[in-house]
């Protein structure tokens, strides 16, 4: 845009690049420290490991039965962003395209349970669960993540329906859609594309929900990443390459979902579509 | 260091030029402004004008050549060492900002005491009729509201330069007019020398003092609005003024600088600019008001008349002539529809350009 | 939408005054949503609020609020807490103004911002897995501070308050960042061209034209880091001293609930915590609105 250049501009742009990249190397090393460990034979007081193998991933799927595991984590999963497509989406389009009483209030019992952190809600939210007997099932830990999900899929939605001209579906009944036809034929290809990363957005998020399922989940209702929580929290009692080796499996489990959502979506949109309606006022 | 208000006599472009990769969007551009001269790039769309005005505001630095205040260069100076004032497309005001402090900030920049800011600013907001606004935002104000702030925002530091960048384009038709004859007002009280961006011709005509024609980057002819209107140097600068009618043909006689040029089964006479020889090709170009019905059906052009409009005091149609070439034409009353009429064309206001 | 044909004849103008309202077939398919969201975040908050009134221990309606308060155990975890949340959100934001006003002007921002985007998505656990290797006693960190010379024995800095310092930043920066980026591309770039054209230098153009647009935005930025930033679980039990300097609200209310399953105190805690974030959140917003607020553009419309 405008060029700056005096030497005090030059120095500032450097620091602040200095700093930005400060700060992203030492990301890549943390998870390139766990990708290593896992890798590694022994790795005591070296800059690496003295041997690779592949062996703590045979270990660890074995120790902390990740088969049964990775199942009940995608099951939980994909039953949330069933829901949460099905509940948001029909929610967003009402929110697009109607003006009633009462939408500013509605707006805001959406964005209220992405503003609270999960941790603050998920307690109560436990309790209730398990006065009703769903705390520790399949289904407590399903409810519990579709709290935040359901909002964030009509956050992402409402926008990408808005932008749709009501006169393509006007056209679309004028020339004799009725409400289904119209919705498979018009608004759903079209809605396609946002559909897709807002589930993927979902998938990734309840993949990586950590406090909620921690809070909700039994024995045979935990994902991934809380076993991965239980595994660092008594390390000691397992490898580290072992524990590590397991970190790399859920990393790998959460990325694939958002290389694939990144190519429908910017990283910005990640955490700020959500937020921006928020921002408004 | 500031240049405004510095005194000065022209601001020249010396082969200024902004080359995007491989693309070379301002070819060699050489113009020297006279102060106190209001100047309009027109052009269309993609032929250079915003990134002219760009390079000059600073806002884009140029690939060759300089740009000069007398013999100062100033091609390599910040946007803000410039000194210039510019009135953005889309206005740009600042919307945190009330009208009072968008019309004072580029004094506060300059770090004029307070009491000179209140003084300059009220007189601005006087010269633009915005006295009772001065306290709102800009988006409490009307579309033609805001562009009253933008140029008393752009003049109220007196600079050595104004640059407007399209001003109008976002007004509707009547508001254009009305601004239109407001810029006019304001210029002829403050003088201040000023480079006009604008693709519409109009424009360009009532306002400027010169009028420099662009296209792919380069100059395509300097003049008054009166030199450019009756002589247009070039068949594109011809088009945008208005030339709707055109011939290809084959110049067949010259005479000093009429010519008559063959186009299929009809021929015309029409002046010629630049050299042309009988033989050559070249294009007939003429407005639709130079072209009438003819009195007697042997002198002119035999067409039919495809469709006939009233127009108020005259009427306007488009007829075809035997191998279906389209002339617009201006007569006093209505042919018949589908008709056959002869059309006269005016030699002394017919051009003839090479092809 | 749902008109049918043989709807009679007053039920169909009951319809046209709903529709004449916004309320129609349409509107309808909001409810499944809204009813979810009351029953499953709004009511708990209730029932939350309501079983924190009826404590399992002696003394009455306040009796877990009482020992909260009583107990330096307890409530020493509400400072505990802010001493980690509000430095890493001041730091965190401070640190996104400048890097975001550079990354702006990038023509391939995608890069960057994808690696920013991953140890959000990662998530704590991982973040903090990676960080005991990482900043360990034998972790790359310490290794390349001794190599250069900076240090003669490895820095300790995991099990301690600079363990989930760190892990915080590491996790909420990028959030804070991506937000403050997506401000800052919203301001029109005419407005800081106009801003230079008329003389305003890059300081000046910051401080008078970009900062004051900045500020609501910065302000919703400052509350929601703040908010994840207290809520730190994870990290201050596997990075941290989970009895000692990093015992946070979380960690109280989880023992609460899981070690002694007393559900009113973890609910009393959850309520507290809410209400600690609420007012930290209210205040940065009083301070907002001194501001300027609204439309970020130049032009009208």
């Amino acid at each position: 845009m405008i060029r700056d250049t005096s030497i005090g501009a030059k120095l500032w742009i450097t620091a602040v690049w200095a700093v930005t990249i400060f700060f992203v190397l030492n990301v890549l090393a943390i998870i390139a420290t766990v990708i290593v460990s896992s890798l590694g034979t022994r790795w005591l007081g070296t800059w690496l490991p003295n041997a690779f193998t592949f062996n703590w991933y045979a270990s660890a799927w074995r120790e902390f039965q990740l088969g049964p595991v990775l199942f009940v984590t995608f099951q939980i999963a994909f039953t949330v962003v069933a829901l949460s497509g099905l509940l948001g989406v029909t929610a967003a389009y009402a929110m697009a395209r109607r003006d009633f009483p009462g939408k500013r209030l509605i707006m805001l019992l959406f964005l209220l349970p992405l503003l609270v952190p999960p941790i603050t809600f998920g307690i109560p939210l436990a309790t209730v669960l398990y006065q009703f007997n769903v705390g520790g099932t399949f289904w407590g830990v399903v409810l519990a993540n579709l709290v935040p999900t359901v909002p964030f899929v009509i956050l992402v939605m409402i926008p990408f329906i808005e932008q749709i001209d009501p006169k393509v579906e006007a056209a679309a009944r004028v020339f004799g859609a009725g409400t289904f036809k119209l919705f498979v034929y018009v608004l759903m290809p079209m809605l396609i594309p946002g559909i897709l990363a807002a589930l993927l957005l979902v998938l990734v998020r309840t993949v990586a929900m950590f406090e909620l399922t921690f809070l909700t989940a039994g024995p045979t209702s935990q994902t991934l990443v809380v076993s991965l929580y239980y595994a660092v929290f008594a390390s000691g009692v397992r490898a580290v390459q072992s524990i590590d080796a397991m970190a790399v499996i859920y990393m790998v489990s959460t990325l694939v979902w958002l290389l694939v959502a990144l190519r429908f979506v910017n990283p910005t949109q990640i955490v700020a579509r959500g937020n921006q309606s928020s921002a408004a006022h | 260091m500031q240049l405004a208000s510095m005194p000065f006599n022209e601001i020249r472009l010396d082969r200024m030029s902004r080359a995007f990769g491989a693309l070379n969007a301002l070819r060699e551009i050489t113009l020297s402004i006279r102060k106190g001269e209001f100047i309009a790039l027109l052009g269309p769309s993609g032929c250079g004008k915003s990134t002219a005005l760009n390079c000059i505001a600073g806002l884009l630095s140029t690939t060759g050549g300089g740009i000069y205040i007398d013999d100062k260069r100033i091609d390599q100076f910040k946007p803000e060492d410039r000194g210039f004032g510019m009135v953005f497309q889309n206005y740009a005001l600042f919307p945190h900002m009330s009208v009072r402090k968008n019309i004072g900030f580029g004094l506060k920049m300059r770090g004029r005491p307070q009491s000179e800011i209140d003084i300059k600013v009220e007189e601005a907001i006087a010269l633009v009729r915005l006295q009772g606004h001065a306290d709102k935002l800009p988006g409490q104000l009307s579309g033609g509201q805001q562009q009253r702030v933008a140029i008393a925002r752009a003049i109220v530091i007196e600079p050595p330069l104004v640059l407007m960048d399209e001003p109008l384009s976002n007004l509707d038709a009547k508001l254009r007019l009305e601004m239109r004859a407001e810029i006019r007002r304001i210029h002829n009280q403050m003088k201040a020398t000023t480079i006009y961006v604008t693709h519409d011709q109009d424009e360009a005509l009532s306002l400027a003092d010169r009028i420099v024609v662009l296209r792919d980057g380069v100059i395509r002819q300097v003049g008054t609005p009166h030199e450019l209107y009756e002589k247009p140097a070039h068949l594109d600068v011809a088009e945008f003024m208005g030339f709707r009618n055109r011939f290809a043909g084959k110049v067949i006689s010259r005479e000093g600088d009429r010519a008559t040029v063959s186009a299929g089964s009809f021929s015309v006479s029409g002046t010629v600019v630049g050299a042309l020889q009988p033989g050559a090709s070249a294009v007939l170009a003429v407005r639709p008001d130079d072209v009438m019905l003819a009195e007697q059906a042997s002198g002119g052009v035999p067409v039919t008349v495809d469709t006939i409009e009233y127009r108020g005091r005259e009427y306007v149609g488009i007829a075809r002539t035997g191998d279906g070439v389209e002339i617009v034409f201006h007569a006093d009353r209505a042919p018949a529809q589908g008709g056959a009429v002869a059309l006269s064309i005016d030699p002394a206001r017919a051009l003839i350009f090479g092809a | 939408m749902a008109m049918s044909h043989s709807t009679p004849m007053e039920a169909k103008s009951l319809r046209q005054k709903l529709a004449l309202r916004g309320i129609d077939g349409v509107t309808l398919l909001v409810l499944p949503s809204v009813i979810f969201v009351l029953a499953i975040f709004i009511y708990p908050f209730f029932y939350g609020l309501m079983l924190s009134f009826s404590p399992m221990r002696e003394g009455g309606m306040f009796a877990n609020y009482a020992a909260f308060f009583s107990d330096p155990y307890l409530y020493n975890t509400i400072g505990a807490t802010l001493r980690l949340a509000i430095p890493v959100t001041i730091l965190s934001v401070a640190f996104a103004v400048p890097v975001a006003m550079r990354v702006r002007l990038m023509k391939r921002q995608r890069l960057l911002t994808t690696i920013l985007v991953l140890p959000i998505t990662l998530g704590t656990v991982l973040v903090a897995q990676g960080m005991l290797n990482y900043l360990g006693p034998q972790g790359w960190f310490s290794r390349t501070l001794m190599l250069i010379g900076l240090v003669d024995s490895p820095v300790k800095l995991t099990n301690n308050y600079w363990g989930v310092f760190l892990s915080l930043v590491v996790t909420v920066f990028p959030f804070t960042f991506l937000l403050t980026l997506s401000y800052v591309t919203g301001i029109d770039p005419a407005l800081e061209k106009a801003a230079a054209t008329h003389g305003a230098s890059s300081w000046q153009r910051f401080r008078h034209v970009m900062l004051p647009l900045l500020v609501p935005g910065l302000a919703i930025a400052f509350c929601l880091t703040f908010v994840q930033a207290f809520a730190v679980f994870p990290s201050a039990v596997l990075l941290g001293a989970p009895s000692g300097p990093t015992r946070v609200i979380s960690i109280a209310a989880a023992q609460a609930a899981f070690e002694q399953y007393d559900f009113t105190m973890a609910s009393a805690i959850a309520m507290i915590m809410g209400v600690v974030q609420l007012c930290i959140v209210l205040i940065v917003l009083v301070v907002r609105n001194l501001f300027y607020r609204g439309a970020t553009s130049g032009g009208k419309g």
